[in-house]
């Protein structure tokens, strides 16, 4: 019951599947030279293999201070970092929604006039063009060392990430919404309270939570340049090759962040 | 209900019912006393006189910091080049290794939900709460500094977001088209490339491009950990206090990354 | 020709889908499998190719017994029995070719379909198949940028692919209008004629199902209540497959169907990703 019935009416037509990148040329020369980048960049990392070799004995005991994480000699070092790296965390979140709020709401190019839209935009492009850890080196430097510098470090940067979510959310809301209440005779303030605040709060809520979240696993970077937190117990004891002691905070860095994506989660679904 | 009847039986509406007014503010009370519990804790060790002494530090750094050094910047080429490919490099090592840990991790193609899901989560889950930077002290630490070791700070650090990411649009694929495979007696391998590579192959793009982005970014700062990089310059510079060849640097360090961002916004947006 | 012998499938949730099911399909003869939602249709469909696993009984093809088969005997005797799925099922981001093309995986190495170099009888076939359903010049596109009635025309070819000894349709028509439904439903029995190929149909409009197939076999909670000739599918009988009162709202609904050509809820949804392409 083969193909007898189907004659076929173009035997020995080839078929290729066509390439993703049509233009031949093209696509040669993408492959060549993703090909020559390739060679160049990896015979440009020297790597000093004998080093390399020695470290391996490190790394097992690393893994080892993981596996049996010691919490009990730096105990006191730990509390300290933690408790400056959780407190950093939650006054930076809150002081940065506060102050992302306005900005996010100036920085929508549906509700803002030029101007706002202007600057607003700005603080934020401002805000986002540093790692938190940059930021951190410059607010060390004015404001000396400790966790008031990462405080404000960590604020800065929930600026330019929450507000620009919002501006974004805003200007994708349903605009009908906006209309009808515009319709009503309602005023500025008015449409952004009835009309824009329900639909974006879910969002905002959401993003606030992850931004929490983001600023904790940050508070254990920056203290690397002086900023307080975990981050600066966490340097002194990989400096002194205490490892075991590096993986008790590492497993409760890692714990803490399970913890509050689990629970964020759980949030952001009772929320929406 | 927020509707109720008044003592005259007329109905009165509320926004809120007492109740659920009572707990938003006793939520907000206790936010606001938890955020000035933390606010106390966090700067009882703050030294004031550091912070009104700001506004001059700011002012004095800045001044130090205009007119950039341009002339430094013929030093920066060589670094640019590493920090580069620490983040390509880096980004393509995670890639090999996150693609199985996806498979293994998404619930419809792990082998075991019992035994290899929870470890490849967990995999998942300690790449992720680790910063970059703090994968970079720990591997300068073991295996020395350099290139090398950024590049494999880089490479932990994007296991956990690509297969994070890539393992959820696994779980999201449309399954009666693996079924219809399945149904032509198609062998595993052969289902896998034709039912579900198919499918997932633009979210992989995606992720593995915005990962390269963000990997740019997170490699020009490893330097301030000795792992290679247009940061090891950083370093330098704010060690001796050359302020003019920091904003050098903070100028090349901004149009890289925003190169990058245009960049994977561009191909991002072509393979959608 | 295909025997199925008191089949049986519990589910792990304890609903008995098929109970005690037997049937046999000769070459070349097309059964329409009717019956309302939830009466086993597909569970029984998927149990023949084994999808499905069965609890229990015997399905023979030709005289191999299905039901028996270790996972790589399985799969040479998948490769005899071609699938038509509702709602198409082909590969979205594959080209149409790459589809058609999927229904020889059993027949070639992993390599060969890694690479996309599958012997040249095989795109002939592919190539014939396409101009047999009417898509020819589509062979390069994807198939999401197809309309319903197209793609489910790749799906016939996909299955054709396979050289089956026996076609399993599972509600071809669930997502096309009553026009595009016909025309489905036609080329799918003309082509059983032409390759003598036995064909079990499971659908959910009976008038379409009388139209067009050989025989009809309803199935009512796991069993069969009825098996005999379209002709004999009087009131009578389709009240005891569907219940009184379903029954009369599902004329009501064909009949309407018939009148505004455009009953499917699931079109819309269809259209849309059509225009979005």
């Amino acid at each position: 019951m083969t193909s007898s019935s189907v004659a076929s009416p173009v035997a020995g037509r080839p078929w290729r599947k066509r390439p993703f990148i049509v233009n031949a040329r093209l696509r040669w020369s993408l492959y060549l030279g993703s090909l020559l980048y390739l060679v160049l960049a990896i015979s440009s990392v020297s790597v000093n293999w004998s080093r390399v070799w020695e470290g391996l004995d490190r790394g097992w005991r690393f893994v080892e201070g993981f596996l049996v994480p010691d919490f009990a000699s730096r105990w006191g070092d730990i509390v300290i970092g933690m408790q400056e790296s959780l407190t950093m965390t939650l006054t930076s979140t809150v002081v940065g929604i506060l102050i992302s709020v306005p900005i996010g709401i100036g920085a929508a190019r549906n509700i803002a006039p030029a101007p706002v839209y202007a600057v607003c935009r700005s603080i934020i492009a401002l805000s986002r063009s540093f790692q938190e850890i940059i930021v951190a080196i410059l607010f060390v430097a004015m404001f000396g060392f400790g966790p008031l510098a990462g405080f404000l470090t960590l604020s800065f940067a929930t600026i330019g990430f929450l507000s620009k979510l919002l501006a974004e959310d805003i200007e994708d809301i349903d605009e009908a919404q906006a209309e009808a209440v515009r319709a009503t005779g309602g005023g500025w303030w008015q449409i952004v309270n009835y009309a824009i605040q329900p639909q974006v709060m879910p969002r905002l809520i959401g993003l606030s939570l992850y931004r929490l979240d983001i600023n904790f696993r940050e508070s254990a970077v920056i203290g690397i340049v002086g900023a307080g937190g975990i981050g600066a117990t966490l340097n002194t004891a990989i400096d002194r090759y205490e490892y075991d002691t590096a993986g008790a905070i590492l497993i409760i860095i890692i714990l803490i962040v399970m913890v509050s994506e689990y629970s964020s989660g759980y949030v952001r679904k009772w929320v929406q | 209900m927020p509707i109720s009847k008044s003592e005259t039986g007329v109905p009165v509406w509320q926004h809120r019912t007492s109740k659920a007014n009572l707990i938003l503010w006793v939520g907000w009370l206790a936010l606001v006393a938890l955020f000035v519990f933390c606010w106390q804790v966090m700067t009882q060790d703050t030294i004031w006189y550091f912070v009104y002494d700001a506004p001059r530090q700011a002012a004095d750094i800045t001044s130090r910091m205009f007119p950039p050094k341009w002339g430094y910047i013929s030093e920066l080429w060589w670094p640019l080049w590493d920090t580069l490919n620490i983040a390509t490099l880096g980004t393509l090592l995670a890639i090999i290794l996150s693609v199985p840990v996806a498979f293994l991790a998404a619930r419809n193609t792990t082998p075991s939900t019992r035994f290899v899901r929870p470890v490849a989560l967990f995999v998942i889950v300690s790449s992720r709460s680790i910063n970059a930077l703090i994968w970079g002290l720990l591997l300068v630490a073991v295996i020395g500094p350099g290139v090398f070791a950024g590049i494999i700070a880089i490479a932990l650090r994007s296991i956990g977001f690509i297969s994070k990411l890539l393992y959820e649009a696994i779980e999201e694929i449309d399954t009666t088209q693996v079924e219809a495979i399945n149904a032509t007696g198609a062998s595993g391998l052969q289902t896998l490339d034709y039912g579900i590579v198919p499918q997932i192959l633009p979210a992989f793009a995606g992720i593995t491009v915005f990962r390269w982005d963000i990997n740019i970014r997170e490699s020009t700062v490893l330097g301030l950990v000795g792992a290679g990089g247009i940061g090891l310059k950083l370093q330098a510079s704010i060690n001796v206090l050359a302020w003019g060849q920091v904003t050098t640097i903070f100028l090349v360090i901004l149009g890289t990354v925003l190169v990058s961002e245009w960049v994977s916004a561009k191909v991002r947006h072509s393979l959608i | 020709m295909l025997r199925v012998e008191n089949l049986r499938k519990r589910y792990r949730t304890g609903d008995e889908a098929l109970k005690n099911v037997s049937f046999s399909v000769p070459a070349g003869e097309v059964v329409g499998l009717i019956g309302p939602s939830g009466a086993g249709k597909s569970t029984l469909i998927r149990c023949i190719n084994r999808l499905v696993e069965p609890t229990d009984g015997n399905v023979f093809l030709n005289d191999l017994n299905v039901t028996r088969l270790g996972r790589n005997d399985l799969k040479q005797a998948r490769r005899r029995i071609g699938m038509i799925f509702q709602e198409y099922a082909l590969v979205e981001r594959l080209s149409v070719m790459e589809n058609v093309l999927s229904g020889r995986l059993g027949y070639v190495s992993f390599w060969q379909s890694f690479t996309r170099r599958f012997p040249q009888a095989d795109i002939d076939k592919a190539f014939a198949l396409l101009d047999r359903v009417g898509l020819t010049d589509h062979a390069d596109k994807r198939a999401d940028a197809l309309s319903g009635g197209q793609r489910q025309r790749v799906g016939i070819a996909r299955a054709l692919e396979q050289d089956p000894e026996l076609l399993l349709v599972d509600e071809p028509t669930a997502s096309l209008d009553p026009k595009t439904s016909r025309q489905i439903m036609r080329l799918i029995c003309e082509i059983c004629a032409e390759r003598n190929l036995p064909a079990i149909i499971n659908i959910h409009d009976v008038v379409l199902a009388q139209s067009f197939v050989d025989r009809i076999i309803g199935l009512r909670a796991g069993e069969v209540v009825f098996d005999g000739a379209p002709d004999a599918l009087t009131e009578d009988v389709l009240s005891r497959i569907y219940g009184e009162e379903d029954w009369a709202v599902l004329r009501r609904q064909h009949d309407s169907d018939e009148s505004d050509d455009a009953a499917d809820p699931k079109k819309p949804v269809e259209e849309r990703l059509v225009e979005l392409v």
